[in-house]
């Protein structure tokens, strides 16, 4: 598991400099042996230790590392 | 004195309908007043400054919100959607402007406390406007700022035992009608189903996985009170097999003029004599029915669930015995390809609680279209990119004629091109050297 928590802060942490949110799909794409499920309970596992969290449009669901890209103190909240 | 001039929305006051734009304008009207002495959490101007940038919006013919942020509660990845003024300076009471959403009670029964102390929780943390309710059926609870989003879910769950609805690419909060609490053509316990898949599947609806959003709604007959089969990706609607129950005697009342058809809907106007030729048997779709002056007679084989008789009669017509539900797929709206309606996948399945079968079929579907699912694609669109037949193949659904909308038109439905000899290409000028035009 911690391994596969690696692979997830590596791979966005490589895509850092062009995007900061992505898509489900795009982890799942990081694990060719896990099936979507299994990806899941990495990244909610990232999330509840504050490592990722969540963007939503309210349609669509995108997850970041925290604290990457525009966060709601930009927007003029503190 | 109104914070703003709004002549666009004034207009829209004007017609016989209720208009938000009032609501929204007692909205403000109590908050300035605050008669209970609230210490207001976000700026109590928020419904004027609401109905200011809206004016601007209708002026300008274009929105002044950004779309979406990262607001949420904590481990939650649904339920709140943030929203931003882009002139924050001009209207500075909906700068920061969130919605959330909490899941409405099955078949929205709601005691008034329970009301009244949403609206507290709201009045004190919100802007006090609430939708009751969103397209989905959530309440929904319109503008709060980050920090009362914390505050607000723990007293929603704490004080309230409610929890957040869905949004995002998650399982979104499912919807049933009021079923066997008040309908006798309900077929199974709606209420429940939704209720046991709602507690089933807390980790779809909290932990976005989807590729986009994912709807189940449950309607106990095939009236359809919650449209389930029309917004949901996952229509679970209830059928009967057997015949349906007529008394004889009831028919004779109604043609008598002894009962009032629709039970004494319509009754505003005079429509003349019950006829029931005209009324009910001629109106059947599949023409399945006979009246022969004294003896109503349906052939269940060619009935096609469509109540009207049921609905018409419903003193001398009940719905059969041997219930359950039938499942469609893949309905939407109109954002890619169109809207579709559902697509017929399960004729008949069982309704017992705990409703294993019907879990089978809707897991099968999820393993399915999380893997082949495009970013942003709801089934219904997988399900038009990669064929119905590849959808009957993942939940191992034999295909039949009522798969398809007109049997004998699409044989294809039935086989794989893989086991076709040839497949589906074949060589047409060597078929020509055989065959004369």
């Amino acid at each position: 598991m911690a391994d596969d928590k690696d692979i997830v802060i590596e791979f966005l942490k490589s895509k850092s400099a062009a995007k900061s949110k992505f898509y489900f799909n795009d982890f799942t794409a990081l694990f060719p042996d896990k099936g979507p499920r299994e990806v899941k309970k990495i990244l909610t596992k990232l999330v509840n230790e504050e490592v990722l969290e969540f963007w939503s449009s309210g349609s669509t669901t995108m997850y970041g590392l925290k604290g990457a890209g525009k966060q709601s103190a930009a927007e003029g909240e503190n | 004195m109104a914070k703003y001039e709004t002549p666009l929305l004034d207009q829209l006051e004007s017609g016989p309908w209720p208009s938000f734009v009032s609501d929204i304008k007692q909205e403000a009207a109590a908050r300035a007043a605050n008669p209970k002495g609230l210490d207001y959490q976000i700026p109590v101007d928020a419904p004027e400054d609401l109905l200011g940038v809206m004016e601007l919006s209708y002026r300008d013919k274009e929105t002044h919100w950004k779309h979406g942020g990262i607001v949420g509660v904590f481990g939650y990845g649904g339920g709140v959607i943030g929203r931003y003024c882009d002139q924050p300076e001009m209207f500075p009471g909906v700068a920061h402007f969130h919605t959330i959403r909490v899941a409405q009670p099955a078949g929205k029964y709601y005691s008034t406390k329970f009301l009244r102390d949403l609206c507290d929780i709201w009045d004190l943390r919100g802007s006090g406007i609430t939708n009751m309710h969103g397209s989905t059926g959530d309440i929904v609870l319109l503008g709060t700022q980050t920090v009362q989003l914390e505050e607000i879910f723990h007293e929603l769950t704490h004080k309230m035992n409610v929890d957040l609805g869905g949004s995002g690419s998650n399982l979104r909060t499912p919807e049933a009608c009021l079923g066997q609490s008040r309908c006798e053509f309900a077929c199974y316990n709606t209420q429940d189903m939704c209720y046991q898949l709602t507690m089933d599947y807390q980790d779809e609806l909290h932990r976005p996985a989807f590729p986009y959003k994912f709807k189940f709604k449950f309607d106990g007959c095939p009236n359809g009170c919650v449209c389930a089969m029309a917004r949901s990706d996952f229509a679970v609607v209830g059928t009967w097999k057997d015949d349906i129950k007529i008394d004889q005697e009831k028919v004779k009342a109604y043609v008598a003029g002894e009962i009032a058809p629709n039970a004494g809907a319509h009754a505003g106007r005079d429509w003349g004599k019950f006829d029931i030729e005209k009324e009910v048997v001629g109106r059947c779709p599949t023409q399945c029915m006979k009246w022969d002056g004294s003896k109503l007679s349906i052939k269940t084989a060619d009935c096609v669930r469509c109540m009207h008789c049921i609905n018409t009669m419903p003193q001398a017509l009940r719905i059969g015995d041997e219930r359950g539900a039938s499942i469609l797929v893949g309905a939407k709206a109109p954002v890619v390809d169109g809207a579709q309606m559902g697509s017929l996948l399960v004729p008949f399945i069982s309704c017992e609680a705990p409703y294993d079968e019907v879990k089978e079929v809707i897991e099968k579907i999820w393993d399915w279209w999380m893997e082949e699912g495009k970013n942003r694609e709801r089934v219904g669109e997988t399900m038009k990119r990669l064929s119905f037949q590849k959808l009957l193949e993942v939940t191992d659904t034999p295909p039949m004629p009522c798969h398809v909308s007109t049997p004998r038109t699409n044989p294809f439905i039935f086989f794989k091109e893989d086991e076709v000899p040839g497949g589906w290409q074949r060589d047409l000028a060597d078929y020509r050297k055989r065959h004369q035009r």
